[in-house]
């Protein structure tokens, strides 16, 4: 089988409807009797509702209807959302109500419901709702949550602390007694969220007559959305479709389900009419979900040639106020900081506060961005100490190919070892140092600063852990109309997947890439189904269409062979039918197979064959595949007002095969964007009371066309052993390594005032700062 | 994000728009838009008329002669590409480019912004430092004029009263061969300044200070003057004291921390803004003075 | 309150060269009115804050946010939506084309407003380079792209657009 779509820039079959205008976003759908909703939220980070008085509300003209907790249908009423990953170092879990009963834990959680004729007056009577607060103190910064006496995010709760648990490699005591050097760091790290430009929105239509629910969801994966349903419903399996079509931006917290979702899902059932609710900017601010803080407190060990020995510390995670996805956040950031590297010692305490804030839920990295930035900026302290080129420094701890699959020594979020599969990490870093220009970068900085300006570059090297379990599906048909058609569960919000998945499907079944169409994220198409997260759906949907595709090939030579009266072995795929190998005329088209397939009225099925030309398959990896980059990032910093203007980015990215490489390189780039935007722009901000203070798109800042860089991106394609066809994950590995290379740039540039760089992000103020405290520590 | 119900008025005249305003209680003019519906579909604003000016063409339109007239309604885009304006107010441009973006400057108007007064925006810091008159109009009251600087009262508010409503702005523009310059340090292109200055400088045939106005904004509630650096610039060389002079004036600016910036932070730009907008006015003005031609 | 004021009003305006008229009541955005009352749902609604410019659209010859505009402040007006962009064939054009070619656009919601921004820009600024295209740009949020690739089809269209004037001329 010739690799004709494979591995090409073939354009994308999304592109043409959503350049038309012709796209189909969840807003831009509408039912007949459709009703629209707004919520009433928490006012307070946290505090009793002593009463919630909707009378006024119920009388304005255009609401049909107000739910409070109390209104909500049985069995979702005193139900609360389900755990998604349960772990067994989870000692405390709070999940949420779909409406809040009497407590509230963050400021915007819901409390009321109201469905009216348009949003306009939806949004009227909300504001009529009366709620009777009883403000509690709230638990707002992790570090002081955790202490004994703290606020508490839940009240009656034993502690604010959901986990605290060692992380832990070999022997750390004996690691860090032998150490030539000990080097102590403690860092902050800030994530922002995912700000996404479509905010999030479902249309929930509950059918009386037929006890049906029916949802189309801006998600990240419909399945998911149709098992919390499910559950919070008591329903059957047939009672509950959910369809995702177009997703404007997802990375990450469109994958969770919300308690808004059971709520507009009552709300439909209460008044038997179509529901939409459209999360407005207001709201996002406020209720969708975010990744947030990291404190960081940790000691590193090496030996007098810079070589690793040990590193241990602890991690305090602030979680927000619920635990959706348990642990999987803060246990992926302590599993990433390892990276590249050798490290034959590692311990790490890890802490998980609950805070009266929103829930922290993984963004785009999903807390690999924090663990590379912990290793990377301690690869530099050490650079720095011991007098070592920074490049160096790395080059001596990388693990080497030949050490592949390299072990690490430590349980993933999969459950299962953290194990590279492949990847050539000091290659990686040789071809981006070449690349970029590092090695030259000294003359050009001494050059600068004689102008007075101050530039500076910095690298960082990271492994992610992608293509995670436990399944993606495909069904991959030849309908009786002669074109395929596949469908999945996978759910993309951007990521070009009807292209990729077409793209592996045409070349095993002989058919142009314009006859392949991809059905994605409808639950009525495919039984399971896990979505699009975790750089997941090129490994595992990727591979699912590649094996049912196979298969069906096989069908269709075998069917073909019977009415051929041919050898399966004399066949081949030709041009959307099937041919006896240099006889042009003998063939069968997909039509005619497919018809055949489908078997005759009364008749006996042939061969005992399952009906359909069509299989399925589902791809289950026996662990994550490991991709790797290595970002080299430029910096130019204005010592005046501390302004930092990234001017270049480097990243030499290894995510095995490239399906597409125009679509590969865009989700690299657009990674770095989001990396740029976390390490010198989005800060989300709560007043000392938990009030969410950066609530508009002027108040957070999302990096722009004039912060961004070019970008060079350039590919090592070490195939993972993991999947038949060699794909790693691609999604997040752009933002993973850029945020510590422009920390190490920033820190380059302001080298002759000796500031460090600590957190992120940082802001102009506190460039000036950090140059003020170097000046301080070593004055110039 | 729904803003709550209102009349809409569409008036064509002056008058009939102070009428409008005039009439009714919990009016407001709408004129671009750009800051009034954003705080209207957050319900941070609850007008319960909204009285249209965009109808009112007596109120659009730019003259330019021994005075300038900026008709209140005079789209931020119109005044960007006036090419007499440039050429008698280039610093009105150059400050206007980092107003906003594209596309709310093709329907902001130098009204709206006057009115609108945040701290931070351009045009009342341009119109400060050009001592430009605002002309305002009322229902059964007579026309009056407000100087800028009593115009901007504090925070967001400004010396209208209920119902009276900005018809034009007007300055004199400085003479040919004058030195202008715009700095503000903004976190990303478009947005409102933490700090920002603006210089307008004539220099003498010998190439001293003739005139020089020093404005900044972003720091306060409203954009404030060096005066003292002014008066004692007159005659005086353009020279690094009087740039240091500026500096410390500017850094004294009384200022308000907020979630983009402390005080002394915006204290500290708005110093270093003040010398680079002085230096390239110094520069500008060198280069077009009969002097230098 | 005058009571003809509070009215719901009858639209009559322009939109992609076509008349069209709906209702709406004075606090109805322009977006919504596009969107729900005539059926546009090209345009999108991303913040309703007048910052992140997935509305624009263009307005009597001009882009504008229309999330900041009221229905009934168009009555009367000139609107291309990004509906209106294609070939008169119903294919891409130019933009359109360029953006797919240089994949431009990833989750599209941001596009319609890329599409209208970038269509004003090489209007007036045929020989546009590549720091006033992003400056141009920078009104519109993108949080997928990173926007190198819509500067790309941005430059790769004002190209185009120059050659073909050239051979008409």
């Amino acid at each position: 089988m010739g690799m004709k779509f494979f591995g090409a820039s073939v354009k994308r079959k999304e592109d043409p409807a959503l350049l038309l205008g012709k796209g189909r976003f969840v807003d831009d759908l509408a039912m007949p009797g459709m009703l629209h909703a707004a919520f009433v939220r928490s006012q307070h980070a946290h505090a009793m509702i002593k009463s919630v008085d909707a009378a006024e509300a119920r009388k304005l003209p255009g609401v049909v209807a107000v739910l409070t907790q109390a209104d909500l249908p049985e069995p979702m009423r005193d139900r609360t959302l389900p755990l998604y990953v349960p772990h067994p170092a989870i000692k405390q879990i709070h999940m949420p109500a779909p409406l809040a009963k009497d407590e509230v834990r963050f400021v915007g959680e819901p409390i009321a419901i109201v469905v009216a004729s348009s949003r306009y007056i939806a949004e009227d009577a909300a504001n009529m709702v009366v709620v009777d607060y009883e403000p509690l103190p709230a638990s707002v910064d992790a570090r002081d949550a955790i202490l004994p006496g703290a606020a508490l995010a839940h009240k009656g709760a034993p502690s604010n602390i959901a986990t605290q648990t060692p992380i832990k490699i070999g022997d750390t005591d004996a690691a860090f007694a032998k150490a030539a050097h000990v080097f102590r760091e403690q860092f902050h790290l800030h994530r922002g969220g995912p700000f996404f430009i479509e905010c999030r929105g479902l249309i929930a239509s509950w059918n009386a007559a037929t006890e049906q629910l029916d949802v189309i969801a801006s998600s990240q994966g419909s399945h998911r959305f149709k098992r919390t349903f499910v559950d919070l419903l008591d329903l059957d399996d047939n009672q509950v479709r959910v369809v995702t079509n177009d997703v404007g931006g997802g990375f990450g917290p469109k994958g969770s389900f919300y308690v808004e979702y059971a709520a507009v899902a009552a709300a439909s059932m209460a008044t038997r009419l179509p529901v939409k609710w459209i999360e407005d900017r207001a709201e996002n601010f406020v209720s969708t979900q975010q990744e947030r803080d990291q404190h960081w407190d940790v000691e590193i060990a090496v030996d007098e040639n810079a070589k690793l020995l040990g590193l241990r510390g602890k991690l305090v995670h602030d979680a927000g106020a619920y635990m959706t996805w348990g642990l999987v956040l803060p246990w992926i950031a302590a599993t990433s900081v390892i990276g590249p590297y050798v490290l034959p010692a590692f311990q790490l305490e890890l802490i998980v506060a609950f805070t009266n804030k929103i829930t922290c839920t993984p963004v785009r990295g999903a807390g690999r961005p924090q663990g590379c930035f912990v290793m990377e900026r301690m690869m530099d302290r050490v650079a720095r100490e011991l007098r070592i080129d920074r490049a160096e420094v790395r080059r001596r701890n990388f693990i080497k190919p030949e050490q592949m699959p390299y072990k690490v020594g430590l349980i993933f979020r999969d459950g299962r070892p953290v194990t590279y599969d492949s990847g050539d990490y000091p290659k990686a870093q040789a071809l981006a140092i070449e690349q970029s220009g590092y090695e030259g970068f000294s003359a050009r900085k001494a050059a600068a600063l004689a102008r007075g300006k101050y530039i500076g570059v910095g690298l960082s090297n990271a492994v992610e852990g992608t293509g995670l379990g436990p399944y993606e599906g495909a069904t991959v048909r030849i309908s009786t109309s002669g074109k395929v058609v596949v469908f999945t569960g996978a759910t993309p919000q951007g990521q070009g997947h009807k292209t990729t998945l077409a793209q592996v499907a045409a070349d095993h079944l002989g058919v142009d890439f314009a006859d392949v169409s991809v059905v994605t994220a409808d639950t009525g198409t495919i039984p399971f189904g896990m979505g699009t997260f975790a750089s997941r759906t090129a490994v595992n949907a990727g591979s699912s269409v590649h094996l049912a595709a196979i298969e069906v090939a096989e069908k269709a030579k075998k069917i073909a062979s019977e009415l051929l009266e041919a050898s399966p072995d004399d066949l081949e795929i030709k041009d959307g039918g099937v041919e006896v190998r240099g006889v042009p005329g003998m063939r069968k088209t997909f039509r005619e197979l497919a018809y055949n397939a489908v078997g005759l009225y009364g008749f006996s099925m042939k061969g005992d064959r399952d009906p359909g030309l069509e299989a399925t398959s589902y791809f289950k990896p026996e662990q994550s595949t490991y991709a790797n980059s290595t970002h080299v990032a430029e910096v130019e910093v204005d010592i005046e007002t501390g302004e930092v203007k990234v001017t270049s980015v480097l990243v030499n990215h290894d995510c095995g095969r490239v399906i597409n490489p125009l679509i590969v390189h865009g989700q690299v780039v657009g990674g770095v964007a989001h990396g740029v935007g976390n390490a010198i722009f989005e800060r989300l901000m709560f007043s000392a009371e938990g009030q969410p203070v950066t609530t508009t798109f002027a108040d957070y800042l999302l990096p722009g066309a004039t912060d961004m860089p070019r970008v060079t991106v350039t590919h090592t394609e070490t195939p993972s052993p993991l999947n038949p066809i060699g794909v790693k994950g691609a999604g997040e590995g752009g933002t993973i390594a850029v945020i510590a290379a422009i920390a190490s740039a920033i820190e380059d540039a302001l080298s002759p005032f000796g500031a460090r760089i600590a957190e992120m992000p940082v802001s102009p103020e506190r460039v000036l700062e950090l140059i003020a405290a170097g000046k301080a520590r070593a004055p110039v | 994000m729904k803003p709550a119900p209102f009349a809409y008025h569409d008036p064509t005249t002056i008058a009939g728009a102070a009428e409008l305003l005039g009439r009714f209680d919990n009016a407001r003019p709408l004129a671009g838009g750009q800051s009034l519906v954003p705080m209207m579909n957050f319900r941070l604003a609850m007008p319960d008329h909204i009285v249209d000016l965009n109808g009112v063409a007596e109120l659009a339109g730019i003259t330019v002669g021994e005075t300038v007239s900026l008709g209140a309604m005079t789209r931020q885009r119109d005044i960007e590409f006036h090419q007499g304006l440039a050429e008698a107010c280039p610093i009105l441009r150059e400050a206007l480019l980092q107003v906003g973006h594209r596309q709310t400057r093709n329907r902001g108007t130098i009204g709206g912004s006057l009115c609108h007064l945040d701290p931070a925006a351009e045009m009342p810091a341009v119109m400060t430092l050009l001592d430009a008159t605002l002309h305002a109009a009322a229902w059964n009251k007579l026309p009056r004029q407000i100087s800028m600087r009593d115009f901007a009262v504090d925070f967001m508010d400004s010396a209208l009263e209920p119902g009276e409503l900005l018809t034009r702005v007007e300055f004199a523009p400085w003479a040919p061969g004058h030195g202008w310059a715009w700095r503000e340090f903004a976190r990303r292109h478009g947005d409102f300044a933490l700090a920002a200055a603006g210089v307008l400088v004539a220099l003498t045939p010998r190439g001293d200070i003739d005139r020089l106005a020093i404005v900044i904004s972003g720091l306060g509630p409203r954009p404030v003057r060096l005066t003292s650096v002014e008066t004692a610039a007159a005659g005086a060389k353009a020279n690094d004291a009087l740039v240091a002079a500026a500096v410390a004036a500017a850094s004294r600016v009384s200022a308000q921390d907020d979630i983009h910036a402390s005080a002394a932070y915006r204290q500290r730009i708005a110093g270093v803004m003040a010398e680079r907008a002085l230096r390239a006015a110094f520069e500008r003005a060198r280069a077009g003075s009969p002097a230098h031609v | 309150m005058s009571e003809s004021s509070s009215e719901i009003r009858d639209i009559e305006l322009t939109v992609n060269v076509a008349k069209r008229r709906g209702k709406a009541e004075p606090r109805l955005l322009l977006v919504d009115f596009l969107r729900h009352e005539l059926g546009l749902t090209g345009t999108h609604v991303g913040c309703e804050h007048g910052v992140c410019g997935a509305c624009t659209v263009m307005f009597n010859g001009h882009s504008a946010r229309a999330c900041l505009l009221f229905a009934a402040q168009a009555n009367g007006a000139d609107i291309v939506t990004v509906e209106g962009l294609a070939n008169p064939d119903g294919s891409l054009n130019v933009l359109q084309e360029a953006f797919r070619e240089h994949h431009g656009l990833q989750c599209g919601f941001c596009t319609p407003g890329m599409l209208i921004t970038l269509t004003e820009h090489l209007r007036d600024n045929p020989d546009t380079t590549e720091e006033e295209m992003r400056v141009a740009l920078s009104g519109n949020l993108c949080r997928c792209t990173g926007y190198e690739a819509i500067v790309e089809a941005g430059l790769d269209a004002a190209r185009q657009l120059r050659d073909a004037g050239k051979e008409r001329a």
